[in-house]
């Protein structure tokens, strides 16, 4: 289980998250939505480490996140980056095996190799895509060589920021797809943040509104219609009245 | 202006020098402990190698060939002013090796490798890249900045070799073909002036001069801001930061080794 406990964070004057409590129960798929700039990345940073919070406590499994064994901790996570921050130096397949041909996990080139390309499979590409750099391949195909790379090490914990921004709508619901097959397959416990209600239906199980650096309603996604909250009913519907101010 | 304000604007202006000489005199100190402990990555060192030295090679050779020619031709007609054309070898030979291969070498480094370093993990940090190599259980410290700055240490004093022999091989070639000085005479006079110390000195720039430009190219690569003007900044930035430092690292080393 991850548990965010009255998390805090600003950046000089702006203060992006002001007392998030939020939990995600274990192998359940939590999806974070709310506009830009409420701090959603920032959370899933926090989370990782990346961003070091003002206050409050991050658990994962009861101990806290910036305790222990750093390369352990993140060895238990994978992450699906917005615009895929795949390595533009290193071909396909070497993206996708890079935390197996380092460290703990290392494996020998040509056994990294064949997972990478067994993940590529997986995620609906083909082997002759393992050769390539990233910067030939589509944005659609990106995204899908950052979704192989999030699951290489079969994580415990999948995060993915954004993962159908800038797609066509197709290439999005192949996406969500995936995404929703290798949670379930893998037993992940999974946290998405993302603006596309389309992917919020089907890939969360339980969905969380955060705005103004809070969150203003969780629950399981089934009861995201019938809320009563003002904030989740606008965004979902995405109307320009209502609490949510539409100039930021 | 009020002089209270004044002195407060100097205050400031001095403290956020100071905070940045701090950064990154911290920075350079964590690249250090960075490059002495594992894991070590031996495939990204070689890449770095390969960028830094031998792909350097072209530019570091040809500024150097111009550079040679051109003093020799200098020297040569400074010294007819009074009847010293003879010391060009000497002057050639010592002007390169102490003072302008290294420094031109350096600044050559600087506006090829750090320009390219600093635009290079800008771009990583922009894109997320830094911090994918994060959340895989990679220190960019260790896999970026350490592999970059090493290389840099090992192949800029190489260069730096090479160009001081080019260099001395371009003010042979127009003292030679152009200025009518015996060949054999021109070698000799080269050779016999020249003192181990020269040569050190020489080397020991290289190495300092590396250092700073890679570590340049990596502290304002990795501290860059978002977006594209992100990215233009901190490679202006580490150029110009280079290139200041390169050229006061030079005064110092110089007075150094030859202070009288």
């Amino acid at each position: 289980m991850i548990k965010l406990d009255n998390v805090n964070k600003a950046f000089g004057s702006n203060q992006v998250l002001r007392g998030m409590t939020l939990e995600v129960p274990k192998g359940t798929s939590m999806v974070i939505i709310g506009g830009s700039g409420t701090g959603k990345s920032v959370a899933l940073k926090c989370i990782l480490g990346l961003i070091k919070p003002d206050s409050g406590s991050i658990l994962v499994d009861g101990k806290p996140a910036d305790s222990g064994d750093r390369d352990a901790f993140l060895a238990r996570f994978g992450m699906l980056f917005q615009g895929g921050a795949l390595f533009d130096s290193l071909p396909v397949w070497q993206n996708v095996a890079f935390r197996l041909m380092r460290g703990a996990l290392k494996r020998p080139a040509e056994e990294a190799r064949e997972i990478a390309i067994e993940k590529l499979r997986r995620v609906g590409l083909k082997p002759d895509v393992a050769d390539r750099l990233p910067a030939e391949l589509s944005g659609g195909m990106q995204k899908r060589v950052g979704l192989a790379r999030a699951i290489a090490a079969e994580p415990e914990i999948i995060f993915f920021d954004e993962p159908t921004t800038g797609l066509d709508p197709i290439m999005a619901g192949v996406i969500n797809d995936l995404i929703r097959e290798i949670v379930v397959e893998m037993g992940a416990t999974a946290m998405t943040i993302t603006h596309d209600m389309t992917s919020v239906r089907a890939i969360a199980d339980n969905i969380a509104m955060l705005h103004d650096g809070v969150i203003k309603w969780t629950g399981p996604v089934g009861q995201m219609d019938h809320s009563g909250d003002p904030y989740l009913d606008q965004f979902i519907h995405g109307r320009a009245e209502g609490p949510i101010e539409a100039v930021r | 202006m009020n002089p209270i304000a004044l002195l407060a604007r100097v205050g400031r202006l001095a403290l956020d020098w100071l905070s940045a000489i701090g950064r990154v005199a911290l920075f350079a100190l964590s690249t250090l402990t960075h490059m002495l402990r594992p894991p070590f990555y031996g495939r990204e060192t070689l890449t770095a190698l390969l960028h830094i030295g031998w792909l350097s090679l072209p530019v570091v050779g040809l500024t150097a060939i111009f550079t040679g020619g051109a003093l020799a031709l200098q020297i040569y007609a400074g010294g007819a002013r009074f009847n010293a054309e003879a010391v060009v070898p000497q002057i050639v030979a010592i002007g390169m090796v102490r003072e302008l291969g290294p420094v031109l070498v350096g600044l050559m480094i600087a506006a090829r490798v750090t320009s390219s370093i600093a635009a290079e993990i800008a771009t990583m940090k922009v894109t997320e890249q830094i911090d994918a190599l994060v959340t895989l259980s990679t220190n960019p410290m260790q896999y970026l900045v350490a592999p970059r700055v090493l290389a840099a240490f090992v192949t800029v004093p190489l260069l730096v070799g090479i160009g001081d022999i080019i260099g001395i091989a371009g003010g042979y070639a127009v003292a030679v073909h152009n200025l009518d000085f015996n060949a054999a005479a021109y070698l000799k006079n080269t050779v016999d002036f020249l003192e181990p110390l020269d040569i050190i000195s020489s080397l020991v720039k290289g190495a300092a001069f590396g250092t700073l430009a890679a570590l340049m190219g990596c502290y304002y690569g990795m501290q860059s801001g978002r977006g594209a003007q992100g990215v233009g900044r901190a490679t202006k930035g580490s150029v110009e930061a280079a290139a200041v430092l390169i050229l006061a690292a030079n005064f110092l080393l110089t007075g150094a080794f030859f202070s009288v």
